[in-house]
């Protein structure tokens, strides 16, 4: 590798002690959208929840891929395939390493948190799920999370049961144990809410389900980022996440699942790639994860997605998510302290993501003088809908943080709040 | 917020949101209609009465952004007491300036509702203003309900926020 540009690992720690500096100056450097002005102000992006930024490894790395070594993979002998191939397969074990994976072929690269639960609810759940089962959801899911259930429960006459939360946006975990009976196939629970930060217990909610024989599912996407992630330690049974939350490009995720579940599945996606040998009579399946992998894959984005997790972990998640903590706890003083302001989604273990409420003030009329401060925050129901009933609002404004946002981009979204309450008093 | 005279969120929209014209309901309206944004559940509903070619009465009511309340209150201000053609004249002239289509000096019908030409920047917002005019449209229609992402709308484009 031939780059000028500094890894956050590249060079010497300027002293060695137990607990690594956090340098957040020196990491944004490494973000070149960070630079831009926006409504001639400094951008200040807060919409990590929705999108993260790409920081200039990532971009090197699938700048190389392009410029000298992309070829179709699994397909040709010459140097280009085996190059791209490669590639493609380290990035697989560079993501099997990053979520604690027994093994890299139950790491399937899919488009996203959306394919992944797709794949999930097409190949194993139109096999097992039949005519009066249930489906456990919670009432935080993200739309993805819930439609792809309910159009299976439709499909089979099974029903969806949802798990309930507390006003500070907690999980109930007396309630969802008594949602469990003997017609309970499938729990399906995020681990970091999108709209509102509560992190669930999924190890707790895991072990329950499996004295019960019931297979669990994450959704990760919000986890991936902010969380070190360990699979075997929770135990779950599939995992799913998407690469553009963590640094990494658009239209790439994977879906974790366990090898032997991932083995009795049937194939989502038909096509070349996933097949062993075709006859016009017969197919046979490739063995996992390529039985899930039909055509050809991005590979560039799967390749990037591998740098993106060099890319965190030379940060450290620990180091992450202290730093997170942090933002979190400041932006949570400040705008409480605001009058005005509501926050919704007070959980005791919480991501860095603030929901609010602007007192007379819409979320978009929030969201768009906001943008002329530079300020960047998402309006709207978060693709949470059931979520927005159960709080009585139609939609939120929510700043989400990532790593490379700094107390002054907090200072920011509060001198932004105040200016626009004064437009509208 | 800025000097821009283009800038959204002028006294006169402001002032609008504050205190809206014709708010509420009307008994036994000759028309009416619902208007819903189904990107962010924003919902008007307006009524009116035509009596002979003339709207002798109009109200709406409902739960917005302050563009989309603005935008609803000026309007039954600009349709009031006017003529049902020249109301539907205007509302063309209003949709054709918040897209971009014309300019608001190109509108004859437009005037003081030239302070939402701005909004044809902020793609993500042309729909609050035009809302309340699809409404209205739908009600002299006799359509009793009407939403954003309807086939007549001119701005029908998949917004991403499913």
């Amino acid at each position: 590798m031939n780059t000028t540009l500094a890894h956050p690992t590249a060079a010497p720690a300027p002293n060695v002690t137990t607990t690594p500096a956090f340098d957040v100056a020196r990491i944004r450097a490494d973000f070149p959208i960070l630079k831009l002005t926006v409504a001639g102000k400094p951008l200040v992006y807060l919409d990590n929840a929705a999108s993260s930024q790409m920081p200039q490894p990532v971009i090197d790395r699938l700048l190389r891929y392009q410029t000298t070594e992309h070829a179709n993979i699994h397909r040709a002998v010459h140097y280009l395939s085996e190059a791209a191939t490669s590639a493609y397969e380290a990035a697989r074990v560079k993501l099997q390493r990053f979520i604690n994976a027994r093994e890299a072929r139950e790491v399937i690269f899919t488009s996203g948190t959306t394919d992944g639960i797709n794949l999930v609810m097409h190949g194993w759940g139109r096999k097992n799920i039949k005519a009066g089962d249930e489906i456990i959801l919670t009432v935080l899911e993200h739309h993805s999370n819930i439609v792809p259930w309910q159009m299976l429960a439709l499909e089979k006459g099974a029903s969806l049961r949802v798990v309930p939360i507390n006003d500070a946006g907690e999980l109930l975990l007396d309630e969802y144990e008594a949602l469990f009976n003997e017609r309970t196939r499938l729990v399906c629970v995020g681990h970091v809410s999108n709209a509102l930060g509560s992190v669930n217990p999924v190890k707790k909610m895991i072990n329950f389900a499996h004295a019960r024989g019931v297979p669990v599912l994450v959704d990760g996407a919000q986890a991936a980022p902010h969380l070190a992630l360990d699979v075997q330690a929770l135990d779950c049974d599939f995992y799913a996440f998407s690469g553009h939350k963590m640094c990494g490009p658009t239209g790439i995720g994977i879906l974790y699942g366990r090898a032997a579940l991932l083995e009795a599945m049937q194939p989502f996606k038909g096509g070349g790639d996933m097949i062993h040998t075709v006859t016009f009579e017969k197919t046979t399946y490739n063995i996992i994860p390529h039985k899930f992998e039909a055509g050809t894959p991005p590979i560039a984005a799967a390749i990037g997605l591998g740098a993106a997790v060099d890319y965190l972990s030379g940060i450290g998640m620990a180091a992450i998510a202290a730093h997170e903590h942090a933002l979190l706890r400041h932006a949570t003083e400040q705008l409480a302290a605001l009058p005005g302001v509501r926050l919704m989604g007070t959980a005791r273990d919480k991501a860095a993501v603030l929901s609010f409420a602007v007192q007379g003030i819409h979320p978009h009329d929030v969201g768009t003088l906001l943008n002329t401060q530079g300020v960047a925050v998402r309006t709207g129901h978060h693709c949470a809908q059931p979520l927005m009933a159960r709080l009585g609002v139609v939609a939120t404004s929510r700043a989400s943080f990532a790593f490379y946002n700094t107390r002054s981009d907090v200072d920011a979204l509060v001198a932004g709040i105040r200016s626009l309450q004064k437009v509208f008093a | 917020m800025s000097a821009d005279p283009k800038a959204l969120y002028q006294e006169l929209i402001l002032d609008h949101n504050r205190k809206p014209r014709n708010y509420g309901e009307l008994d036994h309206p000759s028309h009416h209609a619902e208007g819903v944004n189904p990107l962010c559940g924003d919902h008007i509903h307006i009524a009116l009465d035509l009596q002979g070619d003339t709207v002798e009465r109009i109200a709406f009511h409902g739960e917005s952004c302050a563009i989309c309340k603005a935008s609803a209150s000026m309007m039954t201000v600009a349709v009031k007491g006017k003529s049902a053609s020249d109301a539907k004249a205007l509302i063309h002239e209003f949709v054709d300036m918040a897209t971009g289509r014309i300019d608001a000096k190109d509108g004859p019908h437009i005037g003081r509702l030239a302070v939402f030409s701005g909004i044809s920047e902020l793609p993500m917002r042309v729909k609050c203003a035009i809302l309340p005019w699809h409404t209205l449209q739908a009600a002299f229609n006799a359509e009793p309900s009407t939403t954003t992402e309807a086939e007549a709308d001119p701005m029908h484009a998949p917004l991403g926020d499913a």
